[in-house]
């Protein structure tokens, strides 16, 4: 089939460029006021200067998910560094429930990293452990200390060691840019992944974490293509007539579902991605866009106009039956399941504009998360405690996070043009 | 002579009438914020040229005459919020664009459809595809063969007008024909 072209593909252009930097920054927009305070304090270096303070990324990662209050460094009277020198009364007094310290020291040509993690209010080292990490990886390091505190103190696993995608954008009219980032959870460490001057959008992870399947423009008709990070390798999955869109894919990494219009309207497909065949899934005269999967495999979410406007509709694959699920306002759109499958996330429109949404499943009631006019494109974190998503600020786009519960949130400007459409990857752990 | 401006009028009204039926259902919903604003958002579109169309077959042949020998100068066709039926004063240009490619059965246009910004990427395009849709049966009413259209939609990925207001948004909402 023509339409199935596997052309591997590695042109100049498509190769990873770490030339091309699009670091995010992060600015807490809203702090949860059920955030627990902790302190972190400076962790010490034994006289050198390391090119990353590690304690500030333990503090940072720690108050963006919204769970923890960091006290400021200047309302510290002590400086332990490890858990023999804490003095637990001073921590009482400062109203500190959790403590955290330690030390970094050089070890060959990288780092080690000794970390303890104390319950104040109980007078006890809840966690203490040392971590080795390269000397280009003390950020790594920092966000694998982040995860272990994270969950000791909550129980819930820790999603600061993973990444997202997202794709940026710059001019108008027939002189565009557009390119294809991934970067680490808090915006670093930005990697171009593909550059061009026609759309790219609907960026989105493998299970494994090692490829991402989008929709490119760059032959000005749009296509999928998965493309491996490691290497920068990728395969075009479909090129058909129509809409070539969203794709999706299945828990086990072997499947794509995707909207594919090649036989009139745009239907649901779902694609064997080593066989290459294609199974469709819907068959109405409407839209239906925008899969995604249940976590368990079993269902689809998409979304379709089959009604009237756009609502998320859920397609059982083992019996074919179509339930509607959104029943609030007049557009609900790009539903995303949590990770416990109890609830979704999805673009809501009010009289307020575009928002985030939070409905849960058994009850059926929609929460709105997010506070600006524009928001969209949904990603939940593999833990399901934040999603990411598109915003504007001022005339730009950026990228907003929020808590599950809509009490803490964060944007993530950037520097140059509009970032949009993120995907935050699984663990990669 | 007489009996051809018959069938253009007869092809005119057959194409409005198929291309109303096909687009009442559902719409093409950029993203109302209340619904209400439908047919009426499609004001000041500026840069198209001033196109008259009174819906009858002279309008067709004027259009027509200038065109049989070189493609249209009226490339871009403007659309009303949440809306993807073709709006009577751009009526002649497709006639036109109908005519050019039906005199030149070499010729191939690709519809590219386009939404603004309002509402979700992916949603925004089907509903740039819908609305390519509409030019294309209204084009093959007129007598184009199919194998000189395709549609390509671009969503809201493509603005012609960066710009987060009504006069931005009615300059997005469009079909070019990329010849």
């Amino acid at each position: 089939m023509k339409a199935l072209t596997t052309a591997l593909l590695s042109a100049m252009l498509l190769i990873f460029s770490t030339l091309a930097q699009a670091n995010l920054t992060i600015e807490i927009t809203r702090g949860s006021d059920r955030a627990t305070p902790i302190a972190v304090v400076p962790f010490a270096a034994d006289g050198e200067s390391l090119p990353e303070d590690v304690a500030q990324i333990v503090s940072d990662n720690l108050e963006r998910s919204g769970f923890f209050e960091p006290l400021e460094r200047g309302a510290m009277y002590d400086q332990p560094t490890s858990s023999e020198e804490v003095g637990y009364g001073q921590w009482r007094a400062l109203d500190v429930r959790y403590l955290v310290v330690g030390r970094v020291a050089r070890e060959g040509e990288g780092y080690r990293i000794r970390y303890e993690l104390m319950d104040v209010s109980g007078s006890r080292r809840m966690l203490g452990e040392t971590v080795t990490a390269s000397s280009n990886e003390l950020r790594g390091g920092a966000h694998y200390i982040s995860d272990q505190i994270f969950e000791a103190i909550t129980g819930i696993r820790g999603a600061f060691s993973t990444r997202i995608a997202y794709v940026t954008a710059q001019g108008a009219g027939d002189d565009m840019q557009f390119a294809l980032y991934v970067a680490d959870a808090d915006g670093r460490n930005s990697q171009q992944v593909l550059n061009s001057r026609e759309p790219i959008l609907s960026p989105a992870w493998s299970p494994d974490g090692r490829k991402l399947a989008y929709v490119s423009f760059e032959t000005e008709r749009p296509a999928i293509y998965i493309q491996e990070l490691s290497s920068g390798q990728r395969v075009r999955a479909t090129a058909f007539e129509g809409v070539n869109g969203a794709p999706a894919w299945s828990p086990d990494g072997r499947k794509l579902a995707m909207s594919l219009s090649k036989d009139g309207q745009p239907e649901i497909y779902v694609m064997d991605v080593a066989e290459r065949s294609f199974e469709r899934i819907t068959n109405s005269s409407s839209i239906d866009t925008e899969p995604a999967w249940a976590p368990d495999g079993r269902s689809l979410l998409f979304t379709s106009d089959r009604s009237g406007g756009p609502q998320i509709y859920r397609h059982d694959l083992g019996s074919g039956q179509v339930e509607r699920l959104t029943f609030t306002g007049n557009y609900n759109a790009r539903g995303r399941f949590a990770p416990d499958g109890q609830s979704l996330f999805l673009v809501h429109r009010s009289n307020n504009g575009y928002q985030i949404a939070r409905q849960d499943l058994e009850s059926s009631r929609l929460v709105v998360l997010s506070d600006s006019h524009w928001d969209e494109s949904p990603s939940v974190a593999p833990n399901g405690t934040m999603v990411i998503f598109a915003t504007r600020q001022g005339n730009s786009g950026v990228l907003g996070a929020v808590s599950a519960d809509g009490r803490a949130s964060y944007r993530l400007p950037s520097a140059q043009g509009d970032v949009r459409e993120p995907a935050w990857s699984p663990f990669l752990n | 002579m007489q009996f051809k401006s018959h069938a253009r009028s007869l092809a005119l009204v057959l194409s409005l009438v198929l291309v109303a039926g096909c687009s009442s259902r559902g719409g093409t919903q950029d993203g109302s914020m209340d619904g209400t604003n439908g047919g009426a958002a499609g004001t000041g579109v500026s840069g198209t040229g001033q196109v008259s169309g009174t819906g009858t077959g002279t309008n067709g042949d004027r259009a027509g005459q200038q065109a049989d020998g070189r493609i249209p100068e009226v490339r871009i066709i403007y659309f009303d919020f949440d809306r993807d039926n073709i709006r009577s004063e751009f009526e002649s240009v497709l006639v036109a664009h109908a005519r050019y490619l039906r005199s030149n059965g070499n010729a191939r246009v690709v519809l590219q459809g386009h939404t603004d910004e309002r509402g979700t990427r992916e949603y925004n395009m089907a509903l740039g595809e819908r609305r390519a849709n509409s030019v294309k049966r209204f084009l093959e009413v007129q007598g184009v063969s199919p194998s000189q259209l395709e549609v390509v939609s671009y969503g809201e990925e493509r603005p012609a007008v960066r710009g987060h207001n009504d006069a931005a948004y009615d300059q997005n909402r469009r079909v070019v024909f990329a010849y």
